[in-house]
C-alpha cells in the first residue's frame, strides 16, 4: 500500500517534469540547430530513464527478496562466480547502446558543424561577435554596422557567428537557437545558427568570465529580413560611427547597455584570423602600442576575404 | 603594489573579517588546550613523527573531516546567494572565491585525503604486509598534503582566494585579471600537495607489487586493493601533468614567461588541455577506489562472494586506460573539427560500459544474498540509483552536439555532483562507519548514522536534481546571481534548502562520532561486521605491527574460509618483527615546504631561498643518516597478542 503511493507520487513527479520542460529553453527550439541538439536531447532521456527504471526495478526486487528479516533463519546464500549468458547481457546490451549513440552523435556533431539543414546553398550573413569585459561586441561586415550587447538577426537566413574574445576565453550563447562555442584571445571559432521565426531570445556569456560575468548578457531578437533591412537602414542613418578611440575605451572592463554604431571595429582591430593567426604578437589591447604597426599587414592578409562582400555594396 | 598591501584582503567583508576572529580563536584554545592537558610530547611523539600507515591513515582522515566542513560551509553559503533572485548576501567577487575554493577544497583536500586516508589504513592490512613499502616517504607524503592545503586555506585571510575557478583558465587567471596573491595560492598550494600525491602513488604501486602476503597472487587480491593498484598506477601517469602544468602557470605569474597569454605567443587554450589531460583521469582517481570500497561493502552485508570478481578487475584496467582519451570532453566547444568532437564523444561514451557492468555486478552480488541494512550497507545501496542517474547523464554529456547545450551550464554542475556524491561521498561516509571499529576499537552509532544518511541522500535530490532543469532552461554555472524575470528562483531555493539538509546530515554525523566516543560500548570484537577480507583478522584497534604472523592465502575470501572453511590462515611461530623509526624529518621538511610556498606566493625571495636551501638541507640530511630501524621483541608480541586473547582464535 505504501509503496503504491510512493510509485504514484513518483510518476506523476516526472510527468510534471516532463511536460514542464516544454517550456525550458533548451528544450524550445527557434532554429534547426537548437531543434537537432532538443532531438538529441530528448532521444538520450528517453534510453536513459530506461537504463535507469531497469537498475532501480532489478534493486527494488533485490532488497525486497533478500533482506535479512525476510530470509528463514537458516538461509545461507551460496558462492556464485559469475554466469556467462549474465555477463554476455550486462555487457553486450551497454555496447549496443554506446554504438547506437556514437552513431548519433556523429550524425548530430556533423550536423550542428555545417550550415543548417534546409539553408544550404544560401549566402551566410557573417556577425563577428567579440567579447571584452563584460560586454559582446556585434560587427555585421556586410552592412557596415556594429552594436554592444544586442543583436538583431534575420530569419529564414543561415548565420555564420565568427567568435574572439579581447580577454577571458568566454562562450558566446543563445540556448534557443543553438549550443555555445568558445570565444578566445587568439583565434577565431565559426557557430553556424540559423532562426526560424520572428521572436526575442536571451543570449549570454556561459563560460566565468570575472567579477562582472553574471551580467555578461544580450539582446537577440530574430525579425523578418524586411524588417531587418529596416533596421540596418536606420542605424546607418542615425547612429554614430565607430572610431577607434571609442572602441579602446569600450574594451575596458565594466558594463554597457546597448549601443549601436556604424561602422565596424574590424577595420582598425581585425579578427585575429587566416592565415596568420596566433602570430602577431601585439594585437591586443595590452600591448596597445605595436598595434599601429601591425594594423595595416593585420587588415590586408587576414581580412581582405570577408570583406569583400561589403564593397560589393 | 607595497611589500605591505599584499598582505591584505582585496575585497573584505564583515563575513571575513569575524570568520578570522573565529579562526584566530580556535587555533589559539587548540594550543593552550594542548599545553594544560601536557599533551604536546605525545602529539610530537605519537603522531607528528610517526610513520605507521595506520596513523597516517587517521591524519588523512581527521584532515578530509576538517577540510569537508570549510568545502560544505563554501557549498551552502553559494546556494543561500542563489536561493532568491538579486540576492545581496555575497558579492561578486567573494561568490568567485568561494566556489573557485570549494572546488578545489572538495576535490583536492576532501575527497583525495579521505581516499588516502582509506588506502592508508586499509591496504596494507588488506594484503597482509606490516607497513607500506616506503614508510617515511608516506609521512612525507602526508605532510606535504597537509601544508599544501594549509597554505591554501590562508589565503582566506591573508591576501586573498583564488578567484578564477577551480579548473583556474588562462587567461583569466593570469596576472592581467587576476592581480593579487589568490591565484599564486592556488598554483603552489596545489603544487605541494600534488608532488606529496604523486609519492603517494609511487609508495602504493610497490607496496602492492611487492609486498602481498604469500599465497596472495594478483588475482586474489581484495578489489579495494585491486582499485588501488588501479588509481596508484593512473596518479603516476597523470600528476606529473599538472605538476608541469602547474609550474608553467606559476612561472607566468611570478616570473612573467608567456605560456598562457594572449599575446607573444602563449595559447591560453594550452591550460585547458593540460589542465583536464590531468583533471579528467584525476576523477577516476576518485572513484575508482570509491567502487573498491563498494565492492567490499555490498558483499560483507550481503553474505556473499563479489559477483565477476574478473569481469569488475578488468573493467577497472580499462577504465585506468581509457581515462587518459576522454579529456577533450571539457572542451567541445573550443572550436575542434567534427571529427575530433566525434572521436571524443565515443571514447567518453565507451567509459560508461565498464561502469554498467560494475554496478551490474553489485546488483547480482545482492541477489540471493542476506542483506542487512546497516549504515555502511545504506550508503552503497542509495548509491546505485543515484549513481546511475549521474552516469547516464555523463553519457548525454558525452554527446558533444547536445554538449554544446549543457556546457558551463547548471546541467553540468548537477551531472558531476551527481557522480562525486553518491560516488566518492557516499562510499568514503560508508566506508568511514565500516573501518571505524578497526581504526578506533568502537562502532559508531548506527540509529544517528542512520539519521545522517537520510538527510544527506534526501538533501542531496533536493539541492542537485532542481539544477538539472535549470541548466536546461539557460542558468549559467558561476553566475553569483540572477533578475527574478529568469524564473530560475523557485527551483534554487528548493536547492537551497537541499543543501541546508545536507549541512544538517553533517552535523549529524560528527554527532554520531562524539556520541560513539561516551556511549558507544568500547569491546566489539575484531570482526564486528562478519567481514570477508584480511583486514578483519587483524585485532582491534590494530597493533603496531598489524600481524603477529604473516597471514598465508589460499583463496580471494581467505579470511572468510579461515572463519567457516577450516582454512589455517596463521602458521607457524612468532619471530622479532622489524619496524621503521619515528622521525621528525617529514613534519619538519614540510613545513620547510609551508614557508617556501608562502614566500614564493607573495615573491618574498630571501625566504623563499633560505627555504629551498632548507629542503635541500634535509634530503641531504637523510642520506647521511644510519638508521636500521627497529625490533619488536617476541615477548612483546606475546603480550600483546595475550592482551588481545591471541593469534589463532580462527582456527
Amino acid at each position: 500500500m505504501k509503496i503504491k503511493w510512493v510509485l504514484l507520487a513518483f510518476l506523476s513527479t516526472i510527468v510534471n517534469v516532463l511536460s514542464g520542460c516544454e517550456s525550458l529553453a533548451v528544450l524550445d527550439p527557434k532554429g534547426p540547430q537548437a531543434q537537432t541538439q532538443a532531438n538529441v536531447i530528448w532521444l538520450s532521456i528517453a534510453i536513459m530513464a530506461v537504463i535507469v527504471i531497469v537498475v532501480c526495478a532489478i534493486l527494488v526486487f533485490v532488497l525486497t527478496k533478500y533482506r535479512d528479516s525476510k530470509l528463514p533463519k537458516d538461509y545461507e546464500p551460496p558462492y556464485i562466480e559469475g554466469n556467462h549468458v549474465v555477463e554476455t547481457i550486462i555487457v553486450g546490451v551497454p555496447i549496443l547502446i554506446v554504438i547506437f549513440f556514437s552513431v548519433v552523435s556523429v550524425i548530430s556533431n556533423n550536423k550542428v558543424e555545417a550550415t543548417p539543414e534546409g539553408y544550404k546553398g544560401q549566402d551566410p550573413l557573417v556577425i563577428y561577435a567579440s567579447s571584452s569585459d563584460w560586454k559582446w561586441h556585434f560587427s555585421y561586415p556586410e552592412n557596415d554596422i556594429e552594436t554592444v550587447n544586442y543583436l538583431y538577426i534575420p530569419t529564414n537566413r543561415p548565420l555564420e557567428f565568427k567568435l574572439y574574445s579581447f580577454g577571458p576565453i568566454t562562450s558566446f550563447w543563445i540556448p534557443q537557437l543553438g549550443g555555445q562555442k568558445y570565444a578566445m584571445s587568439n583565434m577565431v571559432t565559426t557557430l553556424h545558427l540559423a532562426a526560424d521565426e520572428s521572436v526575442e531570445m536571451m543570449g549570454r556569456n556561459a563560460n566565468f568570465s570575472g567579477k562582472g560575468f553574471a551580467e555578461n548578457t544580450f539582446h537577440v531578437e530574430a525579425m523578418s529580413q524586411d524588417k531587418f533591412d529596416e533596421w540596418v537602414k536606420e542605424v546607418k542613418e542615425t547612429a554614430k560611427p565607430i572610431t577607434e578611440v571609442r572602441f579602446n575605451e569600450l574594451l575596458k572592463p565594466g558594463h554597457e547597455g546597448q549601443l549601436t554604431f556604424t561602422g565596424t571595429h574590424l577595420d582598425f582591430s581585425p579578427a585575429p584570423e587566416g592565415e596568420n593567426a596566433g602570430h602577431h604578437h601585439g594585437s591586443s589591447d595590452s600591448n596597445a602600442n605595436s598595434k599601429g604597426e601591425h594594423m595595416e599587414h593585420d587588415h590586408k592578409s587576414s581580412n581582405s576575404k570577408e570583406k569583400s562582400p561589403h564593397k560589393h555594396e | 603594489m607595497g611589500f605591505f598591501s599584499r598582505f591584505l584582503i582585496p575585497n573584505p567583508s564583515p563575513v571575513i573579517y569575524s570568520s578570522m576572529v573565529a579562526i584566530g580563536v580556535t587555533v589559539l584554545l587548540i594550543i593552550v588546550g594542548i599545553t594544560h592537558f601536557k599533551k604536546w610530547f605525545y602529539l610530537w611523539s605519537g603522531w607528528l613523527t610517526t610513520v605507521d600507515h595506520k596513523r597516517i591513515g587517521i591524519m588523512y582522515l581527521i584532515s578530509a573531516l576538517l577540510m569537508l566542513f570549510r568545502g560544505g560551509v563554501d557549498a551552502v553559503m553559494m546556494r543561500a546567494q542563489l536561493a532568491v533572485p538579486d540576492n545581496k548576501l555575497l558579492d561578486s567577487q567573494h561568490y568567485n572565491e568561494i566556489f573557485s575554493t570549494h572546488g578545489v577544497v572538495m576535490i583536492l583536500f576532501m575527497a583525495m585525503p579521505y581516499i588516502m586516508a582509506l588506502m592508508n589504513f586499509v591496504v596494507p592490512l588488506q594484503i597482509g604486509a606490516r607497513d607500506v613499502a616506503f614508510p617515511r616517504l608516506n609521512a612525507i607524503s602526508f605532510w606535504l598534503f597537509f601544508m599544501g592545503a594549509m597554505l591554501f586555506n590562508i589565503s582566506f585571510v591573508i591576501g586573498g582566494s583564488p578567484d578564477a575557478g577551480w579548473s583556474s583558465y588562462f587567461p583569466l587567471a593570469g596576472n592581467e585579471f587576476s592581480p593579487h596573491v589568490g591565484t599564486n595560492y592556488y598554483m603552489i598550494g596545489i603544487q605541494i600537495a600534488g608532488i606529496g600525491t604523486l609519492m603517494t602513488g609511487i609508495n602504493f604501486l610497490t607496496t602492492i607489487l611487492k609486498m602481498r602476503a604469500p599465497g596472495m597472487t594478483l588475482m586474489k587480491m581484495p578489489m579495494f586493493t585491486w582499485s588501488s593498484l588501479v588509481t596508484s598506477i593512473i596518479i603516476v601517469f597523470a600528476f606529473p601533468v599538472l605538476t608541469v602544468a602547474l609550474i608553467m602557470g606559476t612561472m607566468d605569474r611570478l616570473f612573467a614567461t608567456k605560456f598562457f597569454t594572449m599575446t607573444d605567443g602563449g595559447m591560453d587554450m594550452l591550460w585547458a588541455n593540460l589542465f583536464w589531460v590531468w583533471g579528467h583521469p584525476e576523477v577516476y582517481i576518485l572513484i575508482l577506489p570509491a567502487f573498491g570500497l563498494f565492492s567490499e561493502i555490498i558483499p560483507t552485508f550481503s553474505r556473499r562472494n563479489l559477483y565477476g570478481y574478473r569481469s569488475m578487475v578488468a573493467s577497472m584496467v580499462f577504465i585506468s586506460i581509457y581515462s587518459f582519451f576522454v579529456w577533450t570532453h571539457h572542451f567541445f566547444t573550443m572550436g575542434q573539427a567534427a571529427y575530433v568532437n566525434s572521436i571524443f564523444s565515443i571514447t567518453t561514451m565507451v567509459i560508461a560500459i565498464p561502469t554498467g557492468i560494475k554496478i551490474f555486478n553489485w546488483l547480482f552480488t545482492m541477489w540471493k544474498g542476506r542483506i542487512r541494512f546497516t549504515v555502511p550497507m545504506l550508503y552503497s545501496i542509495g548509491f546505485i540509483p543515484l549513481f546511475t542517474i549521474g552516469g547516464v547523464t555523463g553519457v548525454m554529456l558525452a554527446m558533444s552536439a547536445a554538449d554544446y547545450q549543457y556546457h558551463n551550464t547548471m546541467f553540468l554542475v548537477a551531472h558531476f555532483h551527481n557522480v562525486i556524491i553518491p560516488g566518492v561521498v557516499f562510499a568514503v561516509l560508508g566506508a568511514g562507519t565500516y573501518y571505524w571499529p578497526k581504526m578506533f576499537g568502537f562502532m559508531l552509532n548506527e540509529r544517528i548514522g542512520k539519521w545522517a544518511f537520510w538527510f544527506l541522500t534526501i538533501g542531496f535530490c533536493l539541492a542537485f536534481f532542481p539544477m538539472y532543469i535549470t541548466g536546461l532552461d539557460g542558468q549559467a554555472r558561476r553566475i553569483y546571481t540572477y533578475s527574478e524575470s529568469t524564473g530560475f528562483g523557485p527551483l534554487n531555493m528548493i536547492s537551497f534548502i537541499g543543501a541546508v539538509l545536507m549541512a544538517i546530515s553533517f552535523v549529524l554525523i560528527v554527532y554520531t562520532i562524539y556520541y560513539s566516543i561516551r556511549h558507544a560500548p568500547k569491546d566489539v570484537g575484531d570482526d564486528p561486521w562478519d567481514a570477508r577480507s584480511l583486514e578483519w583478522a587483524t585485532h582491534n584497534p590494530v597493533p603496531e605491527y598489524n600481524f603477529a604472523i604473516i597471514p598465508q592465502v589460499n583463496s580471494r575470501e581467505t579470511f572468510w574460509d579461515a572463519k567457516y572453511k577450516g582454512h589455517e590462515l596463521f602458521k607457524g611461530d612468532y619471530e622479532k618483527i622489524h619496524m621503521p623509526n619515528n622521525s621528525g624529518v617529514p613534519f619538519i621538511m614540510s613545513c620547510i615546504f609551508f614557508v617556501f610556498g608562502f614566500a614564493l606566493v607573495f615573491s618574498i625571495w630571501f625566504l623563499a631561498i633560505i627555504g629551498l636551501i632548507g629542503i635541500f638541507v634535509c634530503m641531504a640530511h637523510r642520506s647521511f643518516e644510519i638508521d636500521h630501524g627497529h625490533y619488536i621483541s617476541v615477548e612483546e608480541i606475546k603480550e600483546t597478542e595475550a592482551k588481545f586473547r591471541g593469534v589463532n582464535k580462527w582456527k
